[in-house]
């Protein structure tokens, strides 16, 4: 480990740095403002860095962490992301009648564990990102606990989330133990040529591995049918807990997955493939159906969520099959549009919520088109990109999944993606009809003060790049293209 | 660079005429007015233009996104042409019906009523799929909202199934266009959604087939062509006057445009084999719906039914493909696009004054509003295909090229003209002869048509009046369109008929 290595390091130890400095800092004066800037500068600073480092980076540093274009491409989009919910987390939680400053720090570490994770290929390194994730985000779902009258489920979605969490922990290490046990090494490496073939346990143990690692990612990433948790724990939670779980939570463990499952050959398995379509085919039409049920915005983008990974995982199958790297790239576009256009969707929540008093119930939607025209059009460009509708980067990365499925001749795992696209149509249009109702009566939103002005900065810039990508989206592509050749 | 400005002029109007609310209530709608005569204009510039050595009068092609071979290109020919210019007059016409039926949230009506229209310019003109693609779903969005926004009692319903029944449809023509990218990726190495480059491509009999089905179901949705058509009546009965018209006289016809441009044209073969299919289905439309109007006694769905009856002219002529036959088709979608528009503006302008649609409250009505009788009594003989009106010349031309081709489906698709004068006639009678009556509507509000709609309908009926008496004037427009297009499907389409 030299000075040299350090370097790539950067963005990593700026986001650490800036934990430990918000730690201190609450330590020497509590300050709400005062730690809130820290966080979100020093979040911008390892976006900044990262994003220049980018070119010229591609190094293994030590045998737990690979920095290349994939990984920082990544470690940019997690980085906004974390700096754009503690932006939107400022007036959300501004009149919490508690400790509010300690936030910054669970999401601040989260950050951590999420760019660990964007940046292994290594057991050891995946794990520890992905525990490090996880507990910040128990504190963080359970954060307004002490609140008076705040959201009223914190503790039971953080405790269904600790417990059902650790387990699928469980799943990943006994599969992961399985894995050393056939190649001997904790670093990523193929399944299908075994160095000591001989002595090796034979296929069935890789597939067992395989399987008990792909089912503790999945419920992760809130796959069927391991997506129980998810509406819950959505529900329960606070705004920017919620926005942080379903994009960044998401978004690491799908690039852990990526990479494991391409550097892995996992797919050489016949089974790998049976079991991954059937989640993917249960994802989307579980999601999309029970999205149709229900009457809470937080549930049904849990649902929807359910139904986007399933979108995702035809492109990683697909990733098998195509020539070139068109899966992969599919999986990247696909996962960068659907971080903003999430963010988006819950940041409008955010932004007329507050600790106190969460509006995520459908009806309280009801002819926001007409008292708040900007944040409602900036909520309908959301949902419509969410439902892949064009003029949006929801539909350059739906256009992605389908060209990544044709080229594999994945037909029904296509005829499934339309059927299940169709079906989300009708629970986003019904939000977006809610919104476009005549107002009925004077609903109690807060009016944002001073503090809320950034947020719709955040949002304003979240829609210019839902709309930039999603007429000109070229450079991007570009982008994800070149990045994508490092898997 | 014209057709950029085209589309340019109506998104950005769009934009205007909604901020243009801020300053007065008034003013959305003369931004609106004065963005779409502009097209107007412009388009009639295109008109008398000479093409050059090919067809297209105009192109622009520049490029988009290179990783996929994506281009922004636009062209447009004499059928584009001809539909353009139908477009910019209903959309004219449109904004006439909507002038003092929409007083609420105006601003962002004429926002929405502006960048439909610009979307349905773009598929115009669209001569790449993936953009045609974008601009097929660009002018949904806008749409649903003028259902949803100014619709009638059960508008949410009603866009809700418009927009689904074109949407999951749309997506297995994006599927279908990425199948034929990629087929041209492995034929030629590199990947693109141009249409030239596309109709070069060789695709095998069987994998064409599903292919080409893609495109039929997202067009013959459109169109609307039996089974797919159940979304229409519920979208026009729900649907502001201004959003009928646009969508009976416009919408429809990216359907059959679709067709002629893009569905058989790239796959002759087995368009070719399918042919008899959508012909079976024209007729099963035009009967059934011409049957299913006969029963409606909401007047606006009435009018909806047989809109899908007459499209089904244009279906039966598009797959018949001689010149006749298409000609016939192309007529048929202007006429229709004309006749249609005015009888919707006619029984929205009925709601308007009684707040009724529903025809057996109705009766009579001759004495009480003779001009508005009259002008009712024009367009239903113009829509029952009365020789010397453009929806004759459409309509028999249509038939005497599909005679052509398979003369059983002809002789019974000429069934559906006498069923046309049945319902068209039926409705003269039920609601404008006999003796007044109210007992089931406050007719205070029922006064005969002003002067300024008196104007709209004027330009209407001399629109059709002009493609009754001297239809050569529009044949000559297309003719060279569909000459070529017929060329070049030539050879496959003889050797399949051998």
């Amino acid at each position: 480990m030299t000075f040299d290595d350090l370097l790539p390091l950067m963005p990593l130890l700026i986001v650490t740095a800036t934990s430990v400095l918000t730690m201190l800092m609450i330590g020497i004066r509590r300050s709400y403002l005062t730690t809130g800037t820290i966080t979100i500068a020093g979040l911008l600073a390892a976006t900044i860095v990262a994003a220049l480092m980018m070119d010229w980076t591609n190094q293994q540093i030590t045998p737990l962490l690979i920095i290349d274009q994939y990984s920082l491409l990544f470690t940019v989009v997690v980085c906004s992301a974390a700096m754009f919910i503690a932006i939107l987390s400022f007036p959300y939680f501004f009149e919490l009648d508690d400790h509010r400053e300690e936030f910054y720090l669970l999401l601040s570490i989260a950050t951590i564990g999420a760019i660990v994770m964007v940046s292994s290929n290594h057991f050891v390194s995946a794990i520890l990102g992905l525990e490090t994730l996880s507990m910040s985000l128990y504190g963080m779902v359970a954060y307004p606990l002490h609140s008076k009258h705040s959201a009223k489920y914190p503790l039971e979605a953080s405790v269904k989330y600790l417990v059902l969490s650790a387990a699928a922990s469980g799943f990943i290490l006994f599969g992961m133990a399985l894995v050393y046990a056939q190649t001997g090494t904790l670093s990523f490496a193929s399944l299908v040529e075994l160095p000591g073939a001989e002595n090796s346990l034979g296929e069935n143990y890789s597939v067992i591995a395989l399987l008990m690692i792909t089912a503790g990612m999945a419920f992760k990433l809130s796959l069927a049918p391991f997506h129980m948790w998810t509406p819950d724990v959505y529900e329960g939670s606070p705004m920017p807990a919620t926005t942080y779980l379903a994009t960044i939570g998401k978004a690491a463990m799908f690039v852990v997955l990526l990479r494991f499952i391409e550097i892995t050959e996992a797919l050489s398995f016949e089974s790998i493939v049976t079991v991954l379509t059937l989640i993917a085919t249960a994802s989307i039409l579980a999601g999309n159906l029970l999205a149709l049920l229900q009457d809470n915005l937080k549930r049904i983008l849990a649902y929807s969520s359910i139904a986007h990974m399933g979108y995702l995982l035809i492109a990683i199958i697909a990733s098998h099959y195509a020539t070139g790297t068109i899966g992969i790239e599919a999986v990247t576009f696909y996962l960068i549009a659907y971080v903003i256009m999430s963010l988006g969707a819950f940041g409008v929540a955010s932004v007329i919520s507050c600790s106190e008093k969460e509006f995520d119930a459908v009806s309280d939607y009801r002819g926001l088109f007409w008292r708040n025209p900007w944040l409602s059009c900036i909520f309908i460009a959301m949902l419509l990109s969410l439902a892949g509708i064009p003029l949006t980067v929801g539909f350059i990365g739906k256009f992605y999944i389908f060209l990544s499925g044709v080229e594999s001749g994945l037909w029904m795992l296509l005829a499934v993606l339309v059927l299940g696209s169709g079906i989300g149509l009708y629970y986003y249009l019904r939000i977006v009809y809610r919104m476009l109702m005549p107002e009925r009566e004077t609903m109690a939103y807060r009016i944002g003060g001073v503090e809320s002005v950034s947020s719709y900065g955040v949002l304003a810039i979240l829609l210019i790049l839902l709309l930039l990508f999603g007429v000109y989206p070229a450079p991007i592509m570009s982008i994800v293209a070149t990045a994508s050749s490092f898997i | 660079m014209i057709l950029v400005v085209l589309i340019s002029i109506l998104f950005l109007g769009g934009v205007l005429a909604w901020l243009s609310e801020g300053l007065d209530a008034r003013f959305p709608r003369v931004v609106a007015l004065a963005a779409v005569v502009i097209d107007l204009l412009l388009m009639l510039t295109l008109v008398g233009a000479e093409a050059g050595d090919s067809s297209w009068i105009v192109s622009l092609n520049a490029q988009w996104m290179p990783r996929f071979g994506v281009s922004f290109h636009l062209a447009a020919d004499g059928l584009s042409v001809l539909m353009m210019l139908l477009t910019a007059f209903l959309g004219a016409i449109a904004i006439g019906a909507a002038w003092s039926e929409i007083t609420e949230r105006a601003g962002f009506f004429y926002f929405n009523l502006l960048w439909t229209l610009a979307g349905v310019i773009g598929v115009f003109t669209a001569l790449d799929l993936f953009l045609f693609f974008f601009f097929w779903e660009v002018m949904l969005i806008p749409m649903y909202f003028i259902i949803a926004i100014w619709g009638h009692e059960n508008k949410n319903y009603a866009a809700m199934k418009f927009f689904i029944f074109t949407q999951v449809t749309g997506m297995l023509m994006l599927v279908s266009i990425l199948v034929l990218a990629y087929f041209h990726y492995v034929q030629f190495g590199w990947f693109s959604f141009d249409y030239f480059d596309l109709l070069k491509v060789n695709t095998s009999s069987s994998i064409e087939m599903w292919i080409m089905l893609g495109f039929f179901v997202a067009f013959s949705t459109k169109l609307p062509s039996f089974p797919f058509h159940s979304w229409l009546p519920d979208a026009h009965s729900q649907a502001p006057t201004a959003g009928s018209v646009i969508l009976a006289g416009v919408l429809l016809k990216t359907g059959a445009y679709g067709l002629i441009r893009f569905a058989i044209p790239l796959f002759p073969a087995a368009s070719q084999q399918f042919a008899p299919v959508a012909m079976t289905l024209a007729v099963i439309s035009i009967l059934y719906c011409a049957k299913v109007a006969f029963a409606q006694t909401d007047i606006k769905r009435l009018i909806a039914y047989t809109s899908v009856s007459h499209m089904g002219f244009v279906l039966l002529g598009i797959y018949a493909w001689n010149e006749q036959a298409l000609q016939g088709a192309v007529m048929t979608m202007l006429a229709h696009g004309l006749s249609a528009a005015a009888l919707f503006m006619l029984a929205g302008g009925l709601q308007h004054r009684i707040h009724t649609r529903n025809m057996d409250d109705m009766g009579g009505f001759w004495a009480k509003v003779p001009r508005m009788s009259f002008v009712a009594l024009f367009f239903s003989i113009a829509a029952l295909g009365m020789p010397g009106l453009g929806n004759f010349v459409g309509e028999f031309l249509a038939l005497l090229g599909a005679f052509k081709t398979n003369i059983t489906l002809t002789v019974f698709a000429a069934f559906g003209l006498i069923f046309a004068s049945v319902y068209s006639l039926w409705v003269i009678q039920k609601v404008f002869h006999g003796a007044y009556r109210n007992t089931d509507f406050d007719d205070s509000h029922l006064s005969d048509l002003s002067r300024r709609e008196m104007f709209y309908f004027g330009a209407m009926m001399f629109g059709l009046v002009w493609m009754g008496m001297y239809p050569q004037s529009f044949l000559d427009l297309s003719a060279e369109t569909l000459g070529l297009l017929l060329n070049e499907t030539d050879p496959v389409v003889s050797a399949v008929v051998r």
